[in-house]
Formats: structure tokens, sequence, C-alpha cells
């Protein structure tokens, strides 16, 4: 690090765009990356605190040893491990569901010929930009009709198939996966759904592993349709994390340490994937 | 003859089958998503605009068709009018300086810096974190009372300000909540389009003795312009329908006393599930839909006035050039 201080910056020079930067753009970031975390040591220093003292006004620099206690006190108040497991069932359908048939219409739509296929992808590209959310009130109705509220059906229904998933599966293989593995699989007599399965779903692998994992994050992340449509007893984890904050007395020790537990799933998914998330974006950006 | 005609029929049967099998299943394959997107996306989208049309509660359902009588309902009520100024003012402060923090940080991560994928990992981390638990965790900053932000407002001898009170501030508190959780989203999505411009570029209009700034506004900014359309209009489409935040702003989740804070989308809950009148929570809906479409036009054709070679990629998404 001293060196890269110590290291003069050539301005004007050829080289100047590539000098490695000085401790002005480093301090900017470590100011970037406290910012992000900031957020989350907070909740953990008042999720770890007892009531008494936050409700006073006092600010902890230090975290206290009350964590546990306050997590337990969370877990009786709210249905928290029903909602953990239901979160990871609906979490998990839809990110499968996503994938699944993302990849075979985006097969489809990057290696096959058919008739009419250019037209269906410009409508999938145009209704990525359709704000569905806006239909929740004929889907409430139907799913009532159904009687599904209540149910992770009611959650799970809505989110099986994705625009945006066939449109980047779609432009995935057109690239990764070369025609001429397709058509010597075919002239080996596969038949089009066995060379999908030997020769499309290998090739697919990297992007519908990126898929699921933002499917699953977006999913994980949804409050307003699961709110609507789940009994407040059965609920998905973001639904139970807010009955916290409902009761007319709020006690922040005790809603911090329930935040605290809800980020811990998604916190070590992004600790071990992290890196793939980043590159996930960045490779969306350009190509998806 | 049997022997002879049996292979040839089967062969013959075979191809026919073969034929079929090309012809139909790239059909089966697109189909599912086709059908259950007809079914949970356009369909309720489309049923909306029938529901609206007709008197609807919650419990009784369908009743009498009353032509545009909800519309007129909603648009001669002061509440559809205070939504719609809190979700364009909430849009407009999360929006706005998002896209311009964005650019700057992705310019900073654009420079030869050691420990790349640490830095941008750090700017990715509050996108795991879900709305919901941002503004749990924000409310207690912006606490109108004993909150960290308002106790350090206190500490430097300015006044503490009303977070859940005044319309602005609360405003403001939204806007930081979708900012902290967007901003690095968006700042990764600029800095990939970023890598993909040839750096000869930058040489050349380093020989021709630009500074950093004016080789930023001058050559990287414009080649941008694909991109930075598509986080835009990413952004209004999200944008316009905000609810997490503003919803769990305050315990009761209506907007604030004065509905302060209260969003279209959740002035749309509020009719349909508290007032139990699906009918002008339908119309909402579709006034919303139509605000969004507009939206979208009107970014599409300044977009298409900025530059007629641009447009065509903004509107597939995102189609960089990679070097």
């Amino acid at each position: 690090m001293t060196t890269v201080n110590a290291s003069p910056r050539r301005r004007g020079g050829s080289r100047a765009l590539d000098s490695r930067p000085g401790f002005i753009v480093y301090g900017l970031l470590a100011a970037v990356l406290a910012g992000s975390a900031f957020p989350l040591w907070w909740s953990y220093l008042i999720g770890s605190s007892d009531a008494g003292a936050v409700n006073r006004g006092l600010i902890p620099v230090l975290p206290g040893g009350n964590f546990l206690a306050n997590a337990a006190a969370v877990v009786d108040s709210i249905p928290f491990w029903k909602a953990l497991l239901n979160s990871l069932i609906v979490s998990t359908s839809v990110a499968f569901s996503v994938v699944l048939f993302s990849t075979l219409a985006g097969y489809a739509f990057a290696k096959l010929r058919f008739r009419g296929r250019d037209g269906l992808l410009v409508f999938v590209v145009a209704t990525m930009a359709v704000p569905t959310q806006l239909g929740v009130i004929p889907l409430f109705i139907v799913m009532s009709k159904l009687g599904w509220t209540g149910t992770l059906w009611a959650v799970i229904a809505p989110g099986l198939v994705t625009a945006f998933g066939v449109f980047w599966m779609t432009q995935y293989l057109r690239d990764a996966l070369p025609n001429e593995l397709i058509e010597a699989a075919r002239i080996d007599g596969c038949s089009m759904i066995a060379t999908f399965w030997h020769v499309g779903l290998p090739a697919a692998r990297p992007a519908a592993a990126m898929l699921a994992l933002f499917t699953f994050t977006a999913t994980w992340t949804n409050f307003f349709w699961p709110l609507i449509v789940l009994d407040p007893d059965d609920p998905t984890l973001p639904v139970a994390l807010q009955q916290l904050q409902a009761a007319y007395y709020v006690d922040y020790s005790l809603v911090l340490a329930g935040v605290v537990l809800s980020i811990i799933p998604l916190l070590l998914l992004f600790v071990l994937l992290g890196r793939q998330l980043v590159s996930g974006i960045m490779e969306g950006a350009v190509k998806g | 003859m049997n022997t002879v005609e049996s292979p040839s029929r089967r062969a013959a049967w075979r191809s026919r089958r073969n034929r079929w099998d090309v012809t139909l299943s790239p059909y089966a394959y697109i189909s599912p998503f086709f059908i259950l997107f007809g079914l949970v996306g356009l369909f309720p989208l489309a049923y909306t605009a029938w529901v609206s049309l007709h008197e609807w509660s919650l419990l009784g359902g369908g009743g009498d068709f009353v032509g545009l009588q909800n519309f007129a309902d909603v648009l001669t009520r002061p509440g559809f009018w205070i939504a719609l100024r809190n979700t364009v003012s909430i849009f407009l402060l999360s929006s706005v300086p998002q896209v311009i923090i964005a650019l700057v940080l992705a310019a900073v991560l654009d420079r030869n810096l050691r420990a790349k994928t640490f830095w941008r990992m750090g700017v990715l981390l509050p996108y795991v974190v879900a709305p919901v638990a941002v503004v749990l965790i924000f409310n207690d900053l912006f606490g109108d009372r004993y909150g960290l932000v308002n106790t350090a407002l206190q500490t430097i001898g300015l006044p503490a300000i009303g977070w859940h009170v005044d319309v602005i501030p609360s405003h403001i508190a939204i806007a930081t909540m979708v900012n902290f959780r967007w901003t690095g989203y968006n700042t990764l999505v600029l800095l990939a389009a970023m890598q993909a411009i040839p750096r000869d570029y930058y040489e050349a209009a380093v020989l021709d003795g630009a500074s950093r700034l004016r080789v930023f506004l001058s050559v990287t900014l414009p080649l941008l312009r694909p991109t930075l359309i598509f986080v835009i209009v990413t952004a209004t489409i999200g944008g316009l329908q905000i609810f997490d935040e503003p919803r769990l702003f305050d315990q009761l989740g209506l907007g604030g006393p004065d509905k302060q804070w209260q969003t279209l989308t959740m002035y749309i809950w509020e009719l349909g599930w508290q007032q139990r009148n699906f009918g002008r929570a339908s119309a909402v809906a579709w006034l919303l839909f139509l605000i969004i479409v507009a939206a979208g036009i009107v970014n599409f054709a300044l977009s298409r006035r900025i530059s007629t070679t641009t447009s065509g990629v903004a509107a597939t998404g995102r189609k960089g050039r990679r070097s």
C-alpha cells in the first residue's frame, strides 16, 4: 500500500490513465465501503444491546452481550422458523422453475429455427418493461377463487417464469453453444429433446447458475405480494420481519436483532458467491 | 411383400416423426414461458382494466358496470394526487443522486486498482440486504427523537429534523434507503460498460492533452449512453412502483398521518385491502400503468433524439460492445 501511495502520478503522460491511483481514490473507496457496511454493523450493535439502554437514547459504541437473548426473543415473538422454511421453499422452487423454463425457451430462441421466432423474441424483450406487479388485484381474485390464498402456491405461481430469464439465457446460449455441437448430436441420431438434454443443458450451466442466484435473491427479498396473499401466521421471512415493527411500542434492540438474523442466510450466500454475483451483474450489463 | 414394405413404411414413419420433432419442438420449448407469462403476467394486467370499470369489492366480488366512475372518483379525490406527488418526488430523490453517484463510483472502480474484486464486492454488499431489513435499520437511524442522524445533527449544533413528520425529509429518508440498496448494483452495470470502451480512445484523448475530467465527459460519458439509458429506464419502472420502503417507514403503514409519504402502490394497497374497493384500486393501478408507459416512451424518445444509433440498443436492453 505504501508503494502505491508513494508512486508518482504522471499527469498528461500517455500512461497516466493506467497508473496506480493515489490514496485519495482508496480513501474514497474505503469511505464507500464503510457506508455499505455501517448499517449492517449498526444493526448488530443495537441488536446486541439491551432494550433499556437503547430506549434511553444511549448510543452504544461496542456490541453488547445480549444478541442471543434478543434473538431468542425474536424467535418467540414472530413465526421465525416457519417463515425461514417458507422463504427457502418459495425461493428455491421459483429459482428452479425460472431456470428450467428460461433455459428451454432460451435454447429454442438462440439455436433452433422456427416460424415467428424473431417476432416472439421481440415480444419477450418488450415484456421485460411491463410492470406486471400492477396486476395484483386480478391475481388476488384468481388466487382466492382457486383457494390458494394463504398457501405457498400463491407466492410461487406468479414467479414461475420471467421475461428477463428467457432473454438472459438466449443471449448466453447464442454465443456459448456452437451450432456444430447440435448438428453432431442430431447426426448421431439424438431426438430434439435428447439434443437439448445432452448438449444444450451442459452448455447453459454457467448462465443458469447465475440466473438461479439472482432469481433466488429477488424472490427471497420480495415483500409486496407475500404481504397481500399470505397469512400473518404463516409468512415468508420479510413479512415476518416487519411484524417486529408492527407493535405499538417498537423495541429496536429486538427489531435489529431480527434484522441480523434475517440477513445471515443471504450474507452467507454473498460471502460464498459474491465474486460470481459481481461478475454476473457485469456480464449481464455487457451481453445480456 | 410384407418383408419388403414394412421396413420402408417404418422408415417413412420415422422420417415423418423426425420432421414433426424438428418443427414442433421449438414451440414446445417456448410455450411454457408464454403460457405461464400470459396467465400470471399479462392476463391479470388486462383484467385490471375490466375490474376498474366495475363496482367491485374485496369480499362481495364483481358488481355492476359503472363505466369510468371509478376513475372519476379517484381523480377527484386528493388522495391520488398526494400519492402521485410523493411517488414522483421519492423517485427523483432516489434515481437522480443514485445514477450520479453510481457514475462517479464506476469511474473510480475503472481505475487500475489493487484488490479490484474486493472493492466491487464492497459496493455490492447492500444488495443482499432485503428492502424490509434496510427499512428497519434506517428507521432506527432516522428516528425523530433518539435516531443516530438527529443525534449527530444536534451534536454539531444543527436542529433535529422531523423525518417522520415533514414531507421532504420523509422523502429524503426513504430515498436514502433505496439508494443504499441499489447504487452499488448500478455502479457495477456502468462499470462493465466502461470497461468495454477500447483503451485506445482514452490514449488518443490523453495524447491530445485532455485532463482526466475532460476525458470522462467527452469520451466515457457519450459511449456509456446506451447503458445509462438502460439504468434510467429500469430505475423508472421500479422506482414508480415503490412500496416496501414507504410502507414500512412507520408502524401503521399508511404513509403517515397526512399521507406525507404514501406512494401510488401504497394507495392501491390501501384502496384494495383496507377500504376493500377493488374497483377503485384497479383504476389507480391502470393510471400508474399508463404513467409508467408514458415515462418509458419519454425515455425512449429522448434517447432517440440524443443519438439515433444507440436507441435501438437501449430498447433491446443492454447490448454493449466488448473489446
